[in-house]
């Protein structure tokens, strides 16, 4: 499923790139919007499901245990040796 | 008066927000630079998109699709969507979940742990920082000009007006000058008082504030315009290359043909006049060329500054828990639609809309970045003129506030606390000398954008694409075990070096509208930053054991 839903997202950013309506002007949806922003503002709710879609398919594992596990001591940094 | 009395109420609530938050702090570095950790979904979606949606969403984008039509929604919003929340959810978790494990404060903490070296958070200090001046720059200027524009006569005992033509301050106009440190003050203050907090509750509240005014806005001048349809139908009309994203031979170019009318009447009149006599050459206006396929695609680079900055990666670390994170992955697409397409509508309809027989963008118009307030101006009341200011502040102060706290926070913990030791210095200290240090670039940038340097919008995208160019770091750091320290100093050499020559090739940012073989020039420079990261990686030797099972097991 991971594989499917980031395959979606992958083309989602293709379709992104609109070549059916990026030269129309003349097609409106509701009467005011044209068609390629339509499309876009598609694109973003798309996104948004996809999304959705992906932390209930996709979330990383490990990442809920962390909470009661953190070590909250300060950092040292590299050692450049 | 009425805009002025309505910009110093809300600047009087940000800091009674200010006051309240700072009662909840607790004390410790920790509380003032991350909220102790404890950001919930809520605060979390406002603050990462009111920090990454700057003025440019309301003001810029109204300006950009007036210029270029509705591509700009594809460019900078649609690709937005998709690509900040793949990195909140690809990047963002991985980082606070080692933020939460190692007890990172900083990204340069992450890198010289991950990477196994000190000096590259010397390398890092200063690139970051450096590319987060002019990002400040454009709000604080942002901020001086709108206040200054919209309190024209407002205090006319106090302020006299000056100049003539598009740069005349009206009599009564709070200065640019009071206005911009002004701005700088109030967040200062409620950034001392609250930490990451009181940003966390600045951030949301305007967050709410300007999506609430950005809809008012936008029915008022679409009803005073005819209604919705009427104005799509006078682009239709007069300006259709702004309904798509191409030009065509036999398109009618009403707008640029009427601008050339008045520029050339203009350019006639500047040229009659003796030498010592002429002001600025009047600007020949662009003509329309649409906006080309292998521009449209590369412009997807820019989105990936997110990943690298720093501002952002403070408040992913400032999440209760992953699951904080939710929320703001699914959310932030739509909150990217409800304020861009709006703002993309009453650029195109600004092209062609007119009131008795006249534009409402007056012809020759060369500003148009103060489309929508001229629209706000002539087409709705003064009270909504002046709360859109408030909603456009916003937007500038939601963004200052975190970059003023990351500031601090990375001189505070990778430079001062890292090299006097971490042991040795109080919480208090920490954030005593991060809060000096963001009072002294806070007067820097001040101090700079008094000069008001020319290009600086152009200088964002620069900013942008110096973020974006070092994407590939932090990608390599959290997925590639290969990725070594000698892989990282290429990666940010070779973003910067190809940042600089292509910085230099564009006239230092003068060229406005540089392309690089028809590309954005980010492309080119993430593809060099990429290349160097993966072959130098390649040949020297990986990463100790420990680091991989530290950032891999």
């Amino acid at each position: 499923m991971k594989v499917v839903i980031f395959g979606l997202i992958v083309l989602l950013a293709i379709f992104h790139q609109d070549w059916w309506w990026w030269d129309d002007s003349s097609t409106l949806v509701f009467g005011f919007i044209p068609v390629g922003l339509a499309f876009h503002a598609g694109i973003s709710l798309t996104a948004a499901i996809l999304w959705a879609l992906a932390l209930h398919f996709c979330w990383p594992s490990g990442v809920d245990e962390i909470e009661e596990t953190a070590d909250s001591s300060s950092p040292k940094g590299g050692t450049d040796a | 008066m009425t805009s002025l009395l309505i910009i110093l109420g809300y600047l009087a609530l940000l800091l009674f927000l200010g006051v309240v938050s700072s009662r909840f702090l607790k004390g410790t570095a920790a509380d003032y630079f991350l909220a102790s950790r404890k950001i919930g979904p809520f605060l979390l979606v406002m603050s990462l998109f009111g920090t990454t949606m700057t003025a440019f969403a309301l003001v810029g984008s109204t300006g950009a699709s007036f210029k270029d039509g509705i591509g700009v929604y594809g460019m900078m919003a649609s690709s937005s969507g998709i690509i900040h929340s793949a990195i909140f959810f690809l990047i963002g978790i991985k980082l606070w979940a080692f933020g939460k494990k190692y007890g990172y404060t900083t990204q340069i903490q992450f890198f010289r742990d991950r990477f196994d070296s000190d000096k590259l958070g010397l390398v890092l200090f200063p690139i970051l920082v450096g590319l987060i001046i002019p990002y400040l720059l454009i709000g604080v200027m942002g901020a001086g000009v709108m206040i200054e524009k919209v309190t024209g006569g407002a205090l006319p005992s106090l302020f006299a007006g000056s100049g003539s033509g598009p740069t005349a301050v009206a009599a009564g106009a709070i200065p640019y000058w009071l206005g911009s440190g002004v701005v700088c003050v109030v967040v200062l203050i409620y950034v001392f008082l609250g930490g990451v907090r009181g940003t966390a509750w600045a951030n949301a509240f305007q967050t709410i504030i300007f999506i609430i005014l950005g809809i008012v806005c936008f029915t008022t001048i679409s009803a005073k315009l005819g209604g919705m349809q009427a104005a799509t139908a006078a682009v239709q009309r007069d300006n259709p290359h702004n309904l798509r994203r191409t030009v065509r031979p036999d398109d009618p170019l009403t707008r640029y043909h009427e601008d050339l009318k008045v520029y050339e009447k203009r350019h006639a009149g500047w040229e009659s006049k003796p030498t010592t006599e002429r002001g600025p050459e009047p600007k020949k206006p662009r003509k329309p060329h649409g906006i080309s396929m292998l521009h449209f695609v590369t412009y997807l680079f820019i989105p990936l500054s997110v990943g690298m900055f720093p501002h952002l990666f403070q408040h992913w670390l400032t999440a209760r828990s992953a699951r904080s994170f939710k929320l703001a992955i699914v959310a932030h697409p739509i909150l990217i639609m409800i304020v861009w397409v709006p703002c993309i509508l009453l650029g195109i309809w600004a092209t062609s809309g007119m009131i008795d027989g006249k534009p409402v963008i007056p012809y020759g118009f060369s500003n148009p970045n103060a489309v929508l307030a001229t629209m706000v101006k002539t087409l709705t009341s003064p009270l909504l003129g002046g709360l859109l200011t408030a909603g456009i502040l916003a937007a500038i102060m939601s963004s200052l506030d975190s970059q003023f706290l990351c500031i601090g926070s990375i001189f505070a913990n990778d430079i001062v606390a890292h090299y006097i030791g971490h042991d040795k210095l109080t919480d208090r200290q920490r954030v005593i000398f991060g809060r000096m240090f963001v009072v002294f670039i806070v007067l820097i940038t001040y101090l700079l954008a008094q000069t008001r340097p020319g290009g600086v919008f152009t200088l964002g995208i620069w900013c942008f694409s110096g973020f974006a160019s070092l994407f590939p770091l932090v990608f390599a750091a959290v997925y590639w075990k290969r990725a070594t320290k000698a892989g990282a100093y290429a990666c940010v050499l070779a973003a910067a070096g190809t940042w600089l020559w292509l910085f230099a090739q564009a006239g230092y940012g003068a060229n406005r509208a540089y392309l690089f073989h028809g590309m954005m020039p980010v492309a080119t420079i993430v593809a060099a930053s990429t290349v160097a990261l993966v072959l130098v990686s390649l040949v020297t030797r990986p990463p100790s054991t420990s680091t991989i099972s530290k950032f891999f097991d």
